[in-house]
């Protein structure tokens, strides 16, 4: 195995594109070295890219949203006030990750680049709308989140192609979001229902909604129906009605294409997606009415 | 001493001091099974079958051989042949003969220089498989046209025409069985199913083992029995027991898991075959999971009599249970000893049937069968008392055995606790806290015996008076504190004054490993003797210095003294001075008792717990938790309520989340403790307990065993508590999520 330390990006994609055999970069270490000492994964190359300038940095951008730095542990993120103001449900998926120990290295790009359909701060960024920037031999472009993973343990990423940072849009007024997972235990445990809603009100109207799930399908899911079925409700007394939220909850349950496995039946994982959606509904239009937390 | 008063006038006994081993264990001095490292040393790796069932065609190690580094390479053929009954299982266990009969069983092991060589060394082995058919449920495997493990297994007691898997048949009980049932208001019968669970030790296997061609070798290991290690690999091995000296590691969990042996002869083996170079085993989680010994699973049926007025007038137990693939592993013979052991029963019948799987071979786990048969037989009752409209503590305590009951399982009862145990839980404040929606409580009882054993201790008092005892039994839950204490109240000195250590194989004779609650009990016992003996000892050499008879002097607080006034007068004469002048009064002086403990006296518990079971999910939080159970007598009352704690925690987990998921291939789904889900911290209330003493007459100090009854009660109490709250019966193991939102959605349907 050898060892890379480069510098720069451009220098990492360089390393990344020469490199032959298995090629990994090290973010946080936390899936990597795991399946590393496990001899899951024996990396030929393997490229810690935290020695590249800015890549801790958190930064405001022009218009008001937030960029955050590859290497950014979940403790970071955990500690930024600006995010966890605008962000809720992106910062409570990514704590959601490991333990103490753990939210000291992981990092919301190795979540996402690891490609597991399980991983927790993935559908909150989906939902929040946020997009990461590449770069690779044939240059750099942004991705939306939804875009990169490509199955499970795959991501559409070409060959020699990294990403350089998270973009948050810019947050604007009467927002919330928020996102649930279901495990049998309260912590240490992969996600056997992950769901985030991202929803902004107009007045007593919600006026837009992204809903996206989690292990209920070989990737993560954008659904748009489940957010159709919240876009235009009016409130009563300040709260969705049955009907919307057996409506979003249906929805939900229709875009799943769960697996039986170790975690949990097929039918389980539609039952609690159905659940949970309904929930992370309440919480995020609480968030967007004010309240804090 | 009449036994009742044994609790008032202790100096040290009841107390809570610090424990010996804790300043090593907090600050990682303590030495562990991976912790020595030998000159020289080899690193070994094994290569496991990766099917359920499967004849070895061939193996072929050549490029494995070729390896620069690479210095032996072990498989069956290395081993002697010709071995029976248990031997030939544990070395067929320890390494696969014609067939592998497990997911993970060893078929052959590799030493190398370094561990990364082993391990790629482990992955150039070939061996070619011819997959068999495999079962690995414990109803499936009786069933006519399943496949059948090894034929020729079963032993005398099974009926003709029963499946060949079927390889044990125990049938016992008393009373009039139809009559008994005639007499009640009331007859109900259920079946239960529990799943195999793992010990879930935080220490995975590991030791460091040497040996030469003449046979003589030396082990570092991790274990609950040093000895056991020594007879069992000297078996499986072919070389004689003595000349194997076995040293205990410090011991990161065991819970009866530690009691036998998986993978230590391969260590001694490749070392013999490396020219004698020390060659260290470390197993992974993984094969942790996959080739040491879980508990058995189980399938069981329950009968039921019981009068208006909650008065059982019969019950009958039927259980199945698969232990892997080898006659004996199972502990069907225990669950149903345990089954009924709790009530008076006017007529009792119980049959089992031992099944041969294709898993891996069962090890002992805390209370083995007691757990299951626990669950079986305790959520039965409980659905009787609710039909009945009874109270289920008040049934428990109507029905509970006492001192002169014959027991279900045979012998009368001597002085036991089982009463005041249910009358101090019904007094608990627990019991009175009011509860929520979706919250439900559920009580249960349980029983194990305890156990006394071989057991040779020695104590020998030190130049300046202070005092090492040497055991044999393992420390794996305080017992050093607890030894250390009767020790020094025995002989009347400080807490700090006497080491306790545990010794290896040539120190002492035999002991049995620190198994059926035994340490403190059984070491206890001999190393009070033992002090009994230095005191005599002491008390002659002040005799002889004062010109007296040894009869004219007593021991007291430490030092000999005359025995009254007509004895003469003379000062106190201190440990320390006696132990100062030993050299020249007569030579060292030390303790020696050996014996096979009997009057173990049998430890029974009570526990409520409350929980809330969330409609929408199936999950259960576990709210609150009581452990009431009777000590007999509590040497140190903050390592007994320890043992109530995890006994509780461990049983939380099986009822809950624990299980071997098995895959369709047989394989085991679940290797990693990420999908093997023990509770973790924050899963967990702070687990109430109450310590009962009702002193075991068969002990110096009163002691009973405490470490196993603990874990019998939490299934059935878990399974009650979540049908108070759901409304919902869950007869199976484990009580997960999809499970209980399952029954939650039957019930609903009607
Ligand atoms: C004990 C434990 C508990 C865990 N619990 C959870 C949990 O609850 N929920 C959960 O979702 N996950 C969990 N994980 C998994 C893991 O911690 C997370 O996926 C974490 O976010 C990974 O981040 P990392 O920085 O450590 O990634 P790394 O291990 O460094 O990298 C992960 C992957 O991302 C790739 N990668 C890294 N950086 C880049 C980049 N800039 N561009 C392209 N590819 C890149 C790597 O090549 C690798 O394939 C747990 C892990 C452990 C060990």
């Amino acid at each position: 195995m050898r060892f890379h330390t480069p510098k720069t990006f451009e220098n990492a994609v360089a390393i990344a594109a020469a490199a032959s055999g298995q090629t990994r970069f090290l973010a946080g270490g936390t899936d990597v070295l795991v399946q590393l000492r496990a001899a899951m994964v024996l990396p030929d190359d393997l490229i810690d890219l935290k020695h590249i300038p800015g890549v801790k940095e958190i930064t405001r951008t022009s218009d008001g949203g937030w960029r955050i730095g590859i290497a950014v542990s979940g403790a970071e993120l955990g500690r930024h006030a600006g995010i966890g103001a605008d962000y809720p449900g992106v910062v409570e998926g990514m704590q959601l990750v490991g333990s103490t120990q753990v939210q000291g290295r992981a990092t919301l790009v190795g979540n996402l680049c690891n490609g597991s359909p399980a991983a927790d701060s993935v559908p909150a960024m989906v939902a929040a709308g946020a997009w990461v920037s590449v770069i690779g031999p044939q240059g750099v472009r942004d991705v939306k989140v939804e875009d990169i993973p490509a199955g499970p343990g795959r991501t559409t990423l070409k060959a020699g192609e990294l990403i350089t940072g998270i973009t948050l849009p810019p947050r604007g007024a009467n927002a919330g979001d928020a996102y649930l997972r279901f495990i049998p235990r309260t912590e240490m445990d992969i996600a056997v229902v992950g769901v985030a809603v991202n929803l902004r009100l107009d007045g007593d109207r919600i006026s837009e909604a992204r809903v996206a799930l989690g292990a209920v399908a070989p990737k993560i899911l954008l659904v748009p129906a489940a957010a159709q079925a919240i876009i235009g409700t009016m409130l009563d007394d300040a709260a969705l009605d049955d009907a919307a939220l057996d409506a979003l909850a249906a929805a939900a349950i229709a875009a799943s294409t769960p697996i039986s496995d170790k975690r949990g039946t097929a039918e389980f994982r539609k039952d609690i997606v159905g659940v949970l959606v309904k929930r992370a509904a309440r919480i995020a239009l609480d968030r967007a009415k004010g309240a804090t937390k | 001493m009449p036994k009742d008063d044994l609790k008032t006038g202790y100096r040290l006994v009841g107390t809570r001091p610090n424990r010996p081993d804790g300043l090593d264990k907090v600050t990682g001095r303590a030495r562990y099974g991976a912790d020595i490292s030998a000159p020289g040393m080899l690193h070994a790796a094994v290569v496991r079958s990766p099917h359920a069932h499967a004849r070895i065609i061939r193996i072929d190690a050549s490029k494995a051989l070729a390896l620069d580094g690479v210095k032996a390479v072990i498989t069956r053929a290395d081993f002697p042949t010709g071995l029976t009954g248990e031997d030939w299982n544990l070395q067929e266990n320890t390494i696969a003969g014609d067939v592998a009969l497990y997911d993970g069983h060893a078929v052959a092991a590799v030493a190398a220089t370094s561990k990364l060589l082993a391990q790629d060394a482990a992955k150039l082995i070939e061996v070619e498989y011819e997959v068999l058919p495999h079962v690995i449920d414990v109803d499936a495997a009786m069933q006519p046209g399943a496949p059948v493990i090894r034929a020729g297994t079963a032993d005398h007691s099974v009926p003709d025409g029963m499946h060949p898997n079927v390889v044990k048949y125990i049938d016992f009980g008393h009373g009039d069985l139809a009559a008994g049932f005639a007499a009640a208001d009331l007859v109900r019968a259920q079946s239960y199913k529990t799943e195999a669970t793992h010990q879930g030790y935080i220490e995975p296997h590991a030791c460091l083992g040497q040996m030469g061609e003449d046979g003589k070798g030396e082990m570092w290991v991790c274990t609950q029995g040093q000895w056991y290690i020594r007879r069992m690999c000297s078996a499986v091995l072919g070389t004689d027991a003595s000349q194997l000296r076995v040293t205990p590691s410090e011991i990161g969990g065991g819970f009866g898991g530690k009691t036998t042996i998986f993978m230590e002869p391969l260590a001694l083996a490749l070392s013999r075959k490396a020219g004698g170079r020390p060659v260290k085993l470390v197993m992974s989680r993984a094969e942790v999971l996959r080739a040491t010994g879980p508990t058995a699973s189980a399938s069981m049926d329950v009968k039921l009599g019981m009068k208006a007025d909650g008065t059982l007038t019969a019950a009958s137990v039927n259980f199945r249970m698969q232990g892997g693939a080898f006659l004996g592993s199972s502990p069907v013979g225990e669950a149903l000893s345990c089954a009924l052991a709790c009530y008076n029963i006017p007529a009792v019948h119980h049959e089992g049937y031992e099944v041969l799987a294709n898993r891996p071979k069962a090890a002992a786990y805390r209370a083995p069968g007691s757990p299951m048969a626990a669950f079986a037989v305790e959520s039965l009752l409980d659905e009787m008392c609710r039909e009945l409209g009874l109270d289920p503590l008040a049934v428990r305590l109507k029905n509970a055995v006492h001192e002169g009951v014959k027991s279900s399982y045979g012998p009368t009862y001597n002085r036991i606790g089982l009463v005041e145990t249910l009358q101090a839980t019904m007094a608990h404040a627990n019991l009175t806290v009011p509860l929520g929606p979706n919250q439900g409580r559920g009580v249960a009882a349980g029983f194990w015996f305890n156990h006394g054993g071989e057991t040779s201790v020695s104590l020998a008092i030190g130049e300046d008076g202070t005092v090492t005892v040497s055991v044999g039994t393992p420390d794996i839950g305080g017992s050093r504190a607890s030894l250390g204490m009767m020790t020094a109240e025995t002989l009347g000195i400080a807490y700090e004054a006497v080491r306790v250590n545990i010794v290896e194989t040539g120190a002492l004779g035999v002991n049995e490993p620190t198994h059926g609650s035994r340490a403190t009990f059984a070491s206890g016992l001999a190393a009070v003797e033992a002090a009994k003996q230095a005191i005599a000892q002491m008390c002659a050499r002040a005799a002889a210095e004062w010109g007296i008879e040894p009869e004219a002097v007593e021991w007291l607080d430490g030092a000999a003294v005359p025995a009254g006034p007509n004895a003469g007068k003379f000062p106190p004469m201190t440990i320390a001075e006696i132990g100062a002048k030993m050299g020249s009064t007569g030579g060292p002086i030390s303790g020696h008792h050996e014996v096979t403990a009997g009057g173990f006296g049998a430890s029974f518990g009570a526990h409520v717990v409350d929980v809330e079971v969330d409609p929408e999910t199936g999950r259960t939080t576990v709210l609150r938790y009581l452990v009431v159970q009777d000590a007999g007598c509590a040497i140190h009352p903050a390592y007994v309520e320890g043992q109530y704690q995890g006994g509780a925690v461990q049983g939380i987990g099986w009822a809950l989340n624990e299980e071997y998921v098995y895959g369709a291939d047989g394989r085991l789904q679940n290797p990693v403790f990420l999908d093997y889900r023990i509770p973790v911290a924050s899963d967990l209330p702070m687990i109430d307990t109450v310590i009962v003493e009702v002193p075991n007459p068969g002990h110096p100090y009163g002691v009973r065993g405490v470490g196993e009854t603990g874990i019998t009660p939490p299934l059935p109490a878990l399974a009650n508590a979540i049908a108070a709250a759901t409304g919902a019966r869950l007869r199976s193991l484990p009580m997960s999520p999809p499970k209980v939102l399952a029954a939650i959605k039957a019930k609903a349907r009607g």
